[in-house]
């Protein structure tokens, strides 16, 4: 109990150093809201299939795909980049020689990265439903907030697994945006994706983007009863599953030189 | 490391001394627990460093040899998150005190020079009011007067009865604060005692430095053997230096000539220090 507190704690203090980092304000809160701006901007006014029979805006469409999108900015990228630099400083080093247990730190870390996550998502809902009437259908609430937090667990794992990937803080942005930003075009969230052709259809489903886009705009938009989709689960759990356990085997708390 | 072996006692300031790449690090951070040993028995308080036990964290304080905190927070929010994690910690204003941080208290670490930087250390390792502290090169950096400051800070924790753990490359360092010292090179211990013993140990001469106006003449037989001329500056190294001395003062005196700057100097720790790390060096001890 006591360390939860600590946990607790210690997120407040991540999210104090957070707030006064510039950098991490802007790319974290700030880019995936001016890509919801950009691409609705540019591509809103068409209309897209999402379902059979089920035919919504661009625009509409944009707003759960850039949630998403949030989501992963805020837990995966986000980080695996700030861990890799408190790695490279020596503060994960001093952090390891305190008395605060390790899963509290880690628990800190991603609990702050959620909350970062549901801030973005509701920002994004709110957007939605201002500017274009995309409000969420409260029958399918429980099985969007479920898709979020689901995610935000799993992308938020995988953002420790790859700081054991990571060589240095500063191959961190490159590194991140080499296994992310393909796989942000081909899964359904920068780019719609009505009928996918083969090959964009099997290397989408193969890594858990897909699957978390298709959940967030299934359930947002409200298609087909829960909107979710348990295949989309397995997968992303698998990822999150296997992410736990490469983290907790290769994670260094100290520079890797 | 091959097979070192040591004790630090209860309140004890022990230093470990050692060339670069001697092992040093190595050694603090298997007592650190940062770092799993080979081989061997090792014991901190009871505890074995490798089981990360928390209990033994909680009565221990590190200052590493490179800074590692969150720029954004300020010296009194970095001092208080790290005071959280320690069941019994010192309060904040005091410690920040202690290092001389006052004025900086609400700066964040971005704003902090080197030197302020290293006492924020120092601060953080305080905060859990730990019963040994190790001090990883603590004063690298500093400038004269903040040396000194941190030194009495270092003399006071001694004082409280804590047990400190040191390495340095300051010889002035470990004198003025060491009760004991070990010297390690290429992984083995090479002189271990007080600093004292450790001067003392060492037959070295005693050096004798003054300068004689050309108008003097000879100097007694007695220490011309033992003089080396350079212009008009003289230097005589003894092994006797109450009867050397002796003997150029009385001569001096019945000559009527002055001994400017006369001065006598002991080997220091560094030059005893030089002297055995060189010594194990040539002995060939594989690196």
């Amino acid at each position: 109990m006591n360390d939860l507190r600590l946990a607790f704690r210690q997120a407040l203090y991540i999210n104090k150093a957070f707030i006064r980092n510039p950098a991490a304000l802007f790319f974290t809160l700030v880019f995936p809201l001016m890509f919801l701006v950009i691409f609705t901007v540019i591509f809103g006014n068409g209309h897209i299939q999402v379902g059979p029979g089920k035919t919504v805006l661009v625009s509409t469409f944009y707003v759960p795909a850039i949630a998403a999108f949030s989501v992963i900015n805020a837990c995966y990228t986000n980080i695996a980049i700030s861990l890799s630099g408190s790695r490279d400083t020596g503060a994960l080093k001093r952090i390891h020689g305190s008395p605060l247990p390790v899963w509290a730190y880690m628990a800190a870390r991603i609990l702050h990265a959620v909350a970062m996550a549901i801030v973005l998502v509701v920002i994004c809902a709110a957007f939605g439903a201002v500017f274009y009437g995309a409000t969420l259908p409260t029958n399918t609430l429980p099985s969007f907030l479920l898709t979020l937090v689901v995610g935000a667990a799993v992308f938020s794992a995988l953002g420790v697994a790859m700081t054991a990937v990571i060589p240095n803080a500063d191959a961190a942005p490159a590194v991140v945006n080499a296994t992310i930003l393909p796989l942000l075009f081909i899964s359904n969230i920068f780019i719609p994706l009505e009928n996918p052709s083969g090959w964009i259809d099997v290397v989408g489903k193969v890594f858990p983007i897909r699957h978390f886009a298709d959940a967030m705009i299934g359930s947002f938009l409200g298609l087909s009863g829960s909107g979710l989709h348990a295949s989309d689960f397995l997968v992303m759990a698998a990822w999150g599953i296997g992410a736990l356990f490469f983290g907790v085997r290769f994670f260094r708390w100290e520079p890797r030189t | 490391m091959r097979g070192i072996s040591f004790k630090v006692a209860e309140g004890e300031v022990f230093a470990l001394l050692g060339p670069n790449g001697a092992g040093k690090t190595t050694t603090v951070e298997i007592l650190e627990g940062f770092r799993h040993r080979d081989g061997g028995k090792v014991s901190v308080l009871g505890f074995d460093p490798a089981s990360g036990d928390r209990r033994l964290k909680e009565q221990m304080g590190i200052v590493l040899q490179t800074t590692g905190v969150d720029p954004y927070l300020t010296v009194a929010e970095t001092v208080d998150m790290f005071r959280g994690y320690y069941p019994r910690p010192r309060s904040r204003d005091e410690v920040i005190k202690l290092v001389g941080l006052e004025d900086k208290s609400d700066a964040r670490v971005t704003r902090l020079s080197g030197g302020q930087r290293r006492r924020l250390d120092v601060a953080i390792a305080l905060a859990g009011d730990p019963q040994i502290l190790f001090l990883d090169e603590p004063t690298t950096g500093f400038d004269p007067g903040a040396k000194r400051n941190a030194w009495e800070v270092i003399k006071g924790l001694a004082g409280l009865g804590k047990t400190i753990f040191l390495t340095s490359h300051s010889m002035d360092e470990v004198q003025f604060l060491a009760d004991r010292v070990v010297i390690i090179a290429a992984g083995r211990i090479v002189a271990e005692g007080t600093p004292e013993s450790l001067m003392g140990r060492q037959q070295s001469d005693t050096l004798i430095r003054f300068r004689l106006p050309d108008s003097a003449g000879a100097l007694p037989e007695s220490l011309r053997g033992a003089a080396r001329l350079d212009g008009g500056s003289v230097e005589i190294e003894t092994r006797d230096p109450t009867r050397a001395l002796f003997e150029l003062t009385s001569w001096a005196v019945q000559e009527n000539v002055s001994l400017e700057r006369l001065q006598v100097t002991r080997p220091s720790l560094e030059d005893v220090y030089l002297e055995i790390t060189r010594e194990a060096e040539a002995a060939g001890t594989p690196a």
